[in-house]
């Protein structure tokens, strides 16, 4: 990214040093200390299990591996449920690395648990878009479409120009078209944690966070949090 | 859904009476001004109630001062003291947007009689 940009948005991107995996449960409120109502989205995070560590010696990064739920040790195959056992894990299917700068706070083996993340933290949260299959340009990027009449003939829902003539004599990329819409790793950034409970495995994220209910969500600390 | 009902619940209110569209209320609302809270009274008759759980709201509509005023309320919300049910009105719908057309003795609302 361009130097002056950087300065500009007042950002300076940090890597991650915690993070956990969850499925989204769903979205509610809650009551805010002076009454007004927050919405929240509820997610069923952790306990996740440190199952291996990179570093930068041998795998030339360094970061974390988790592992998340329970399933079936039948369902796995051997190699992988060799590679859970190292860390003392429970046969799971879901496995995520975390890039950390520092790998010293982190063992193999280690359970990470919601409460990783106070109230007032404010986190990034990654999830997989609902997808909405080919969509056209009207509903991908509303677009207004064409005339109903006026002798329009079978173009009411086309985009119209997509560009110039003879200079460029192509069309620009990047242009906004019909397409796959959804179903793309969407993070969103600097979310507030309402509330991180590790006895019941929930973490209260304020605002909405990508994907479907039932979705996995991953959420590190922000890594672009405004520098104060 | 029932993980979210269990995150509702610590939400939810017990101390809320029974009403209904129609019934005239006093609700203390808790006001608060710089650092001093106080409870201010809004009395009128409910006109409508809507949504579910955690989400439902009523609204309260009186004539002050010859202008109509609504307001409409979270019922769980922790912003309301207290809700006092002055009397129960006798209406035979759940909207009573009618109201809001008329002035006078056409706009009383019947009070309901013990069967």
């Amino acid at each position: 990214m361009n130097e002056s940009i950087h300065v500009n948005n007042q950002h300076e991107a940090v890597m991650a040093s915690k993070g956990i995996l969850g499925l989204k449960l769903g979205m509610t409120q809650v009551w805010d200390a002076e009454g007004r109502m927050v919405p929240v989205t509820v997610i069923e995070a952790g306990p996740c299990r440190v199952v291996q560590m990179k570093t930068p010696e041998r795998d030339g990064y360094s970061a974390v591996q988790l592992s998340f739920g329970e399933t079936k040790a039948s369902r796995l195959n051997k190699p992988k449920l060799g590679h859970l056992a190292l860390a003392d894990a429970p046969p799971s299917r879901t496995l995520v690395e975390l890039r950390v700068d520092d790998l010293s706070g982190f063992e193999v083996g280690m359970v990470i648990k919601a409460d990783v993340f106070a109230s007032g933290e404010k986190v990034d949260a990654t999830g997989l878009s609902k997808g909405r299959g080919f969509s056209g340009a009207m509903q991908r990027h509303n677009f207004s479409g064409q005339n109903a009449t006026h002798g329009n003939n079978k173009k009411h829902r086309s985009p119209g120009s997509v560009g110039a003539c003879a200079t460029p004599s192509r069309v620009f990329k990047g242009k906004k078209m019909a397409g796959q819409w959804g179903n793309t790793r969407v993070t969103t950034l600097n979310l507030t944690v309402v509330e991180g409970d590790s006895e019941r495995n929930l973490i209260l994220v304020k605002g909405a966070v990508p994907g479907a209910t039932g979705g996995l969500v991953f959420l590190r600390n922000a890594v672009k949090a405004d520098v104060k | 859904m029932n993980r979210l009902d269990l995150v509702d619940r610590a939400s939810l209110r017990d101390d809320i009476p029974e009403f209904a569209p129609g019934d005239t209320l006093k609700v203390h609302v808790r006001v608060i001004e710089g650092s001093r809270e106080r409870v201010q009274v809004f009395q009128g008759a409910v006109i409508r109630r809507q949504g579910g759980g955690l989400q439902e709201t009523f609204t309260v509509r009186k004539v002050s001062f010859g202008v109509g005023v609504e307001r409409t309320f979270p019922v769980h919300t922790p912003t309301i003291a207290k809700i006092e049910v002055i009397t129960r009105g006798d209406v035979r719908r759940a909207k009573l947007y009618y109201l809001r057309d008329r002035v006078g003795k056409s706009a009383k609302i019947k009070e309901k009689r013990d069967r």
